[in-house]
This record gives structure tokens, sequence and C-alpha cells, in this order.
């Protein structure tokens, strides 16, 4: 029996089949994969209803995307969908590196505590879709269509016309903003007519789900060599349900067809948990990986966000996580946007702030391919050097790459920072995401600081409250870490955030430092969040 | 200069420095390789220059084994 029964949710005649004028929608989300789901609950946490259209009934078949970095809880966490996650799931922030049958190398991703979310769980992507799925059916603003596919976008000056196949017969529907979220193979993308370049790499591998029991640490164990699997690399990893990722590397000339067959499949993975071990195969497919990207993500009212906009190899776990930094980035925009208190130019800075954290991606996941991969007998001998070396110098681990997990990108260069007027030090610089610290409230309970962020603009100071202007565009919450206010348990928000007394932190809706001030005054703060919305500064000198 | 070896990291962005070390071999030949690494060693041992330093990176590489199988002074 399989560890997961795959929920079908139902499918209803959409209303425009029964002779009802469809209404212009605010926003439609085509795909309802874990990015689609998280913009829907995103954007409906900011009052924006939505609409979400998937060809299918079901969540991901397989695990697929399995490791969701911290960020990831941090930003779903906004919608309730984190405690289910870390319930389920495997935390883990060990990883440990094999070469041939011996440790080389070891790292803690997560060494200094103080923190409310992990720096990893394992979970298998059907689960957070699941979990997805639940709190969208939930949400009075989120509409779930299934079995509603989408065919064909007509995008037009003030809407985007979205024709639509059902069991029952076609319709089309209008909406100001499209979000393709429909995966690496984006339809969407071919009906713009987009290309998708980048690098394809001339390997092959087998991943598999292996259902065990088995005591292995919840760490990630990564092999160069095994000798359970000569001349090619290895990872397992714990997902829920005793289920068992397994990767091995195939080369390029392996059939992709006969690997995935069982009697080919199964001495692979006897060979490497033992003979006597019992396991039963889950799901198993054999993949070539790729790097590549569209060259812009916006194209007016048609957004893509995750694989749609780019995709990367799996290592470093950098698919999923980069997605959902995506919709985080882009659905407080869109809600300012369609409330009309930003102007539509703020949705460039969708572009100019994840297309080089996309960069980033991909650069990181490349040279772990590459290193993984090595192509030809010069990098292939660095590469052996390195590991060679890395039992003994520490240097050397430092260069052994078997994936750089997903951090959240720093918007350094975003036209919505305003740049520091004053000394600081510490990595809270403008762009960057908000780190988290314990804080206990004035009546004595345990607090977070990203959960007392929450999800909108919000003026952070440290000593006294800070100075709020009048007569803002949008609502700015102040919270205050000091005497009388929320207390600085281990001190660690004063240290992780390099604050004095009077020091101030306007933060984004998606909790990224926009400003910061040693004495704030409400002018400069109000010029601030107009910068951030993209009301004034370098978007309006466009 | 440290008048040791040093193994702790001294590359300042390592990630970069290997991509573009893999990088300049990009299109060459085994022997044009074997040269190029050639003249990198002996660049770079000029640079350091320090007798006792090279001595004991070249025991290193030598004396690291892996498979069982040593290097010449293991």
């Amino acid at each position: 029996m399989a560890s997961y029964e795959y929920p079908r949710y139902s499918y209803r005649a959409p209303p425009e089949l029964k002779g009802e004028t469809g209404r212009r929608r605010p926003v439609i989300v085509v795909g309802a994969g874990p990015v689609g789901l998280a913009a829907a609950l995103d954007l409906a946490t900011h009052g924006v209803p939505v609409l979400v259209l998937d060809d299918d009934d079901t969540v991901s078949v397989g695990s697929r995307a399995i490791c969701w970095a911290k960020r990831s809880l941090e930003i779903l966490d906004r919608v309730g969908i984190a405690a289910p996650m870390l319930e389920k799931g495997v935390t883990w922030q060990i990883g440990k590196v094999f070469l041939h049958d011996q440790q080389v190398y070891a790292f803690d991703l997560l060494p200094e505590g103080g923190h409310k979310q992990p720096a990893f769980i394992n979970l298998q992507q059907y689960y957070v879709e699941q979990f997805m799925v639940e709190a969208a059916l939930a949400s009075p603003l989120v509409e779930l269509r299934f079995r509603n596919k989408v065919v064909g976008l007509a995008p037009g000056a003030n809407s985007v016309g979205v024709d639509v196949e059902t069991p029952d017969g076609p319709y089309r529907i209008e909406a100001e903003y499209v979000l393709a979220a429909d995966g690496a193979r984006s339809p969407a993308r071919k009906m713009l007519g987009l290309s998708f370049e980048g690098k394809v790499f001339e390997d092959r591998f087998l991943i598999a789900d292996v259902r065990m029991t088995a005591d292995f640490p919840t760490e990630r164990w990564f092999w160069f060599d095994p000798p359970f699997h000569s001349g090619g690399s290895a990872l397992l990893h714990r997902q829920a349900d005793d289920i068992w990722r397994i990767d091995l590397q195939l080369g390029w000339d392996a059939d992709p067809e006969r690997e995935r067959q069982p009697e080919r499949v199964l001495p692979r993975l006897k060979a490497m948990l033992g003979e006597d071990r019992p396991f039963e195969l889950e799901w198993v497919s054999v993949y070539t990986f790729q790097c590549r990207r569209l060259e812009r993500f916006r194209h007016d009212r048609v957004l893509f966000v995750g694989d749609s906009a780019h995709q990367v190899s799996p290592f470093g776990a950098r698919g999923g996580n980069g997605g959902l930094q995506d919709t985080d980035n882009l659905a407080w925009k869109l809600a300012a946007v369609l409330s009309g208190t930003a102007p539509d130019a703020l949705l460039d800075s969708y572009d100019t702030e994840r297309i080089p954290a996309t960069d980033d991606n991909i650069l990181n996941s490349t040279r772990s391919t590459d290193f993984i991969t090595p192509k030809g007998e010069v990098s292939r001998a660095f590469r052996d050097a390195m590991l060679e070396l890395a039992a003994d110098l520490p240097f050397a681990r430092r260069l052994v790459n078997s994936g750089r997990l997903s951090l959240p990108f720093c918007y350094v260069d975003s036209p919505l920072n305003t740049p520091d007027a004053e000394p600081f030090a510490g990595p809270l610089v403008p762009g960057a995401p908000c780190l988290d610290a314990p804080l206990r409230t004035a009546d004595g309970k345990p607090a977070w600081l990203l959960e007392r962020l929450g999800g909108g603009f919000t003026l952070l100071g440290f000593g006294a409250p800070p100075p709020v202007p009048d007569g803002l565009p949008v609502p700015l919450r102040t919270l205050c870490i000091g005497a009388g206010h929320l207390a600085d348990i281990e001190g660690l928000a004063g240290r992780r955030y390099d604050a004095r007394d009077g020091t101030c932190y306007l933060i984004r809706p998606d909790q990224h430092v926009a400003a910061r001030w040693r004495s704030p005054d409400p002018v400069a703060i109000a010029a601030a969040l107009d910068r951030a919305l993209g009301r004034t500064g370098p978007l309006q000198e466009v | 200069m440290p008048d040791k070896l040093r193994r702790d990291l001294g590359l300042g962005d390592p990630d970069d420095f290997y991509a573009a070390l893999i990088d300049s071999h990009r299109g060459l030949t085994a022997d044009q390789s074997l040269r190029l690494n050639a003249r990198l060693v002996l660049l770079l041992a000029n640079h350091i220059g320090n007798a006792e330093i090279l001595d004991e990176a070249l025991r290193e590489a030598q004396h690291t084994a892996v498979d069982g199988a040593p290097g010449p002074a293991g």
C-alpha cells in the first residue's frame, strides 16, 4: 500500500458555462502547484480575491520538491501553512559529504539559535500542496477551479482574456493580471511565444522515493563515487512517512526509459541500502537537469512566477524555494497596484528584484552541478583533488560543492531601497530579508519578531516608539522593542539589527528592509515609504 | 605572508575562484591543460617564494592518499 492517498478535488461546472457573464477578476493564477497556491494565499491576506485555474484535480504526483528552507517557512507562516508543514515534515540542519566510504566534510546550516523556523525541513511536495489547497478552500477570497485548463491568453490594454477548457466546454474570463505559475513546461510561456534559454547538463539522474524503516539520522548525506555506485554521485535524504529520497547519477549515456524500470532500479538501490533491508519503491523518475530563465518575468499584465519563469538544477533546493520568494516579492506589489496605492511601475520592480535573485540561484546551482558532474578530464581531476584534500585540509572543504543550499536573496540594488545615511553594521542592509529573534510581549508572553512584523508595512523602532508621519498612502504599523514594549529577551534582535536607542527600520510587507535610520524623522520615513511603493524614486524616472 | 602553509580558507570567494579555474581550461586539449596547470603552479610558487611553505605544500600534495593508493611520499 502506498504511504499517501492522493486527494481528488471536486470539479463543478463554472458559472460562465451556465449562461452567467463572468465578471472580470483582479487576479487569475494559472496553476495550483506550490508557487501558484502560495501566490493566491498571500494575495488573499492582502484582501485581493483570486481565481486559481488548474488542469488537474489532485496534488503533485511524486515527492518532487522536498527541501523547504527557513525563508520559505517564514513566508508560509504568514499564510498559516508553516505549522502543519513542520508537524508533518522532518527537520534537519546537518549535511555530510562522503568520498568513497569516508566522510570528508559536515556542515550545520543553522548553528545559531533564536529563529522560530528551522534551517530546513523535508516534506514531499504533495503534502505542501494539500495543506495549501485546504487553506485556499477555507479562504473566502480564493476560488479554486480544478480541471479548468487554460488554453489561451489574450493580453489587452486593460485586462487579459483567459480561455479555459473544462469537461463541460470552453469559456473565456477576463483578469486584470494573470500570474503564470504553470511550471517548467509552462503552456502560458508558449502562448505568449516566449523563449526560455539556458544550459542543459549532459547527465541523467535517477530520483527514487523509497519506503523503509531505517535508523539513519535525519541528515543530508551526499556521496562522491561511493562503493555502491562507482563513478557517480548519490544522495540520501529523509522525508515524512518513512519515505527516503535517493538520487543516483547515471551519466549521459543512460537510457532514461530503461533506467526507470524496476529491474534496473532495484539492484541499484539494494547495492546502496544493503541486500537485507526491506523497502518498497514508491516513485521513480529519470531527469536531465537544466538551468534557464525567461529574459523578463513581467510581460505587461502577465507575470511569470516559479518554474515557468526559471528552472534550476535541484542541487541547492533553489527551485521551490526560489519560486516562493517570487510570490513573496510579487503579492504585496500586486495588491498595492490593484488598490491604487502604488503605480503600475511598482510591478517592474518584480523584474529588477527577482531577476538578479534568479541569476544567483542559476549561478549557484550551475556551479554545484558542474562540480558534481564534471565534464572533461581536467574538471574531474580538480574535483577529485579537492575531495582528496578535503579530509585533512579545512580550506578544501569549503570548495567541495554538493549543493549551496537556498538562502533568501538580498535586494541590495533595488530601486525601492532608501540608502543608509548613517553607518550600520551587520547583514540587515536595505533590501535584506529580516532576521528573526525571540521576544517577549509586555504581558509576558513569548513572541517572535517576524511573526510580529506581519504582512504590511511596519516601522520597527528600538528603545522608543518611532515617529509615525501623518497622511500616508498605506497603513503603517509600528512595533517597538524596548522597555514597556516587546522585550529583546536574548539581546538577539538588538545584535542582529545593530540597534541603538532610537534606531528604526522601515520594513516592507515581504519582510525585506526598505530603509533604516539612527534618528528617524517623519519626513524621511514618509519619503522612504513612497519610494518603497514606487511612487517616487528611480522607478518613476525611467 | 604566514610562515606556514595555510590550511584554512584563504580565498575570498572559493566558488568564484573554482569556477574561474575550471573556465580557464575550457576548450583546451589534455596536453594544453597539463601545460596550463604547470604554468599556474610555477607562477604561484614564485609568488609564494618561501621555500619552507613550498616544501610543505609539495609534501601535502604528495601525501594525500585516497583509495589506499598513496602518493610517492606516502
